[in-house]
């Protein structure tokens, strides 16, 4: 690698705590083990840490972090950083009167995410009634003057909506519709056969998507997120691990993405013990998988190596049990096989479905 | 809302709510911040953005740039603000102050 990774983002993950328990959530299934070990004075300095070294955009998300009632401070001293500050929520719990009072400290972008188009689809997937609620926290945000992302997760449920979905952003005058087909990791990895949509599905969408693209261009962003298992290319995960950017989850870890955690043998710092510069720059953990040295054929002679970066860890770990294989989504991996057994899954649906656990774990 | 954005002349751009610049150190440049993405600048992109205002015509804009980047032909100039403006516009990052 010639060029010194630089992290542009801050994923700030302020607490795992969520009213939700959506079945495709990132979370790690532990979550409730993970205690929010950060106080606002620690963020606070994580947030100025980043900056000096390269962040500019922070994403402040969890769980759910309006759960945090120190997120004023945090926005606060991250506008004062001149960060580009975006939450990232279910909108519950969330007062209009707090919505104001975000935006008159700066918050420049807030995204809500919705489950479905009906208040049945979403609570099946949240395990919460909550899509009447989210809506109207959509108006508030239109209604303060403040932009506006709607974020929809994908699965075989509402893949055939995705037209209805597109509808109701433009209704709500959504600046950005992040349209993001589920990642296999985690609860969703967990729910798999439930998810997974079909080829044709999938085909049928991404086209819906591209006439919507095309007509409201300028006016709201439809950003369509091709789910990896139907790609024959991995994705380029996180821009490459430790490359562009940097997770702090809430007990402190810092990560080089929000499921590193879960891959066994690496050992990642804690920000509230070490600086996060020295954790970039000089950590075994965010070493392991940078540049090409530690890529097995067919990555180390591929032309798509500088692009993909051999694909997801974490999904290479969860499928095959080696975090340093080549991703099951490339059609070159030794474990493709894998991928396309799980496509043939899809074909014979399964309506068996675990939710992310309720249990609260105690907040600090 | 139902024509996609037309940017002329007559326009009067100005940078999108969802989008914000910012001054890079370390690459000595602007950037114009958006949800999850950002551009970087350059020089003259930054001259042009920095005058997204809503004040200022492209027409206006372009008689600014034209002055500063003397002796580029105004046409020139024009040419690539629009190119420009028109790509911004596509992507929702300035709109016209007028629509």
């Amino acid at each position: 690698m010639t060029e010194e990774p630089r992290p542009y983002t801050l994923v700030a993950e302020l607490t795992y705590r969520c009213p939700l328990r959506c079945v495709y959530c990132s979370n790690p299934r532990d979550w409730a083990q993970h205690a929010d070990a950060l106080g606002t004075d620690d963020w606070l300095r994580v947030f100025r840490e980043a900056e000096a070294l390269g962040v500019v955009q922070l994403n402040l998300t969890g769980g759910e972090p309006l759960l945090r009632d120190d997120l004023e401070q945090l926005v606060d001293g991250a506008r004062a950083l001149d960060l580009y500050t975006n939450l990232i929520t279910s909108g519950i719990p969330l007062t209009r009167e707090r919505l104001a009072r975000l935006k008159s400290l700066g918050l420049d972008n807030v995204q809500v995410s919705i489950q479905d188009v009906t208040a049945a689809g979403s609570e099946r997937i949240a395990g919460h009634r909550s899509f009447e609620r989210k809506l109207e926290v959509a108006r508030w945000v239109k209604g303060l003057g403040m932009p506006l992302t709607i974020n929809v997760v994908l699965h075989r449920e509402n893949l055939d909506h995705v037209a209805d979905v597109i509808a109701l952003a433009e209704s709500l005058h959504a600046d950005r519709l992040e349209l993001a087909n589920t990642q296999y990791l985690g609860w969703a990895l967990a729910n798999r056969r439930m998810l997974l949509p079909t080829r044709a599905q999938l085909d049928a969408a991404r086209e819906v998507a591209r006439q919507a693209r095309r007509r409201l261009r300028g006016r709201m962003e439809v950003l369509f997120v091709t789910p990896d298992y139907y790609a024959e290319v991995p994705k380029a995960c996180m821009d490459g691990w430790g490359r562009r950017f940097l997770v702090v989850a809430p007990d402190g870890l810092v990560l080089p993405c929000h499921a590193a955690h879960t891959l066994p043998g690496l050992t990642f710092d804690n920000a509230r013990e070490r600086p996060l510069a020295d954790i970039w720059r000089d950590s075994a953990a965010f070493d392991a998988f940078r540049g090409e040295a530690w890529m097995p054929e067919p990555c180390r002679s591929c032309d798509r190596r500088t692009i993909d970066f051999g694909g997801c860890r974490c999904q290479a770990y969860h499928l095959t049990g080696d975090a340093g294989a080549t991703d099951p989504a490339c059609s070159l991996a030794p474990a493709h096989a894998l991928i396309e057994a799980a496509r043939a899954e899809a074909l014979t649906p399964d309506a068996g479905v675990i939710y992310r656990a309720a249990h609260v774990a105690d907040g600090a | 809302m139902s024509e996609p954005p037309v940017i002329t002349a007559d326009s009067r751009p100005i940078v999108a709510a969802k989008a914000r610049l910012r001054w890079d150190a370390r690459t000595s440049r602007h950037l114009l911040l958006y949800p999850e993405r950002g551009l970087i600048l350059n020089p003259t992109a930054a001259d042009v953005i920095q005058l997204c205002t809503g004040e200022h015509t492209v027409g206006a804009i372009v008689d600014r740039l034209a002055e500063k980047y003397a002796p580029q032909p105004r046409e020139t100039v024009e040419r690539e603000v629009l190119a420009f403006l028109v790509n911004m516009a596509d992507r929702g990052l300035i709109r016209d102050q007028d629509d």
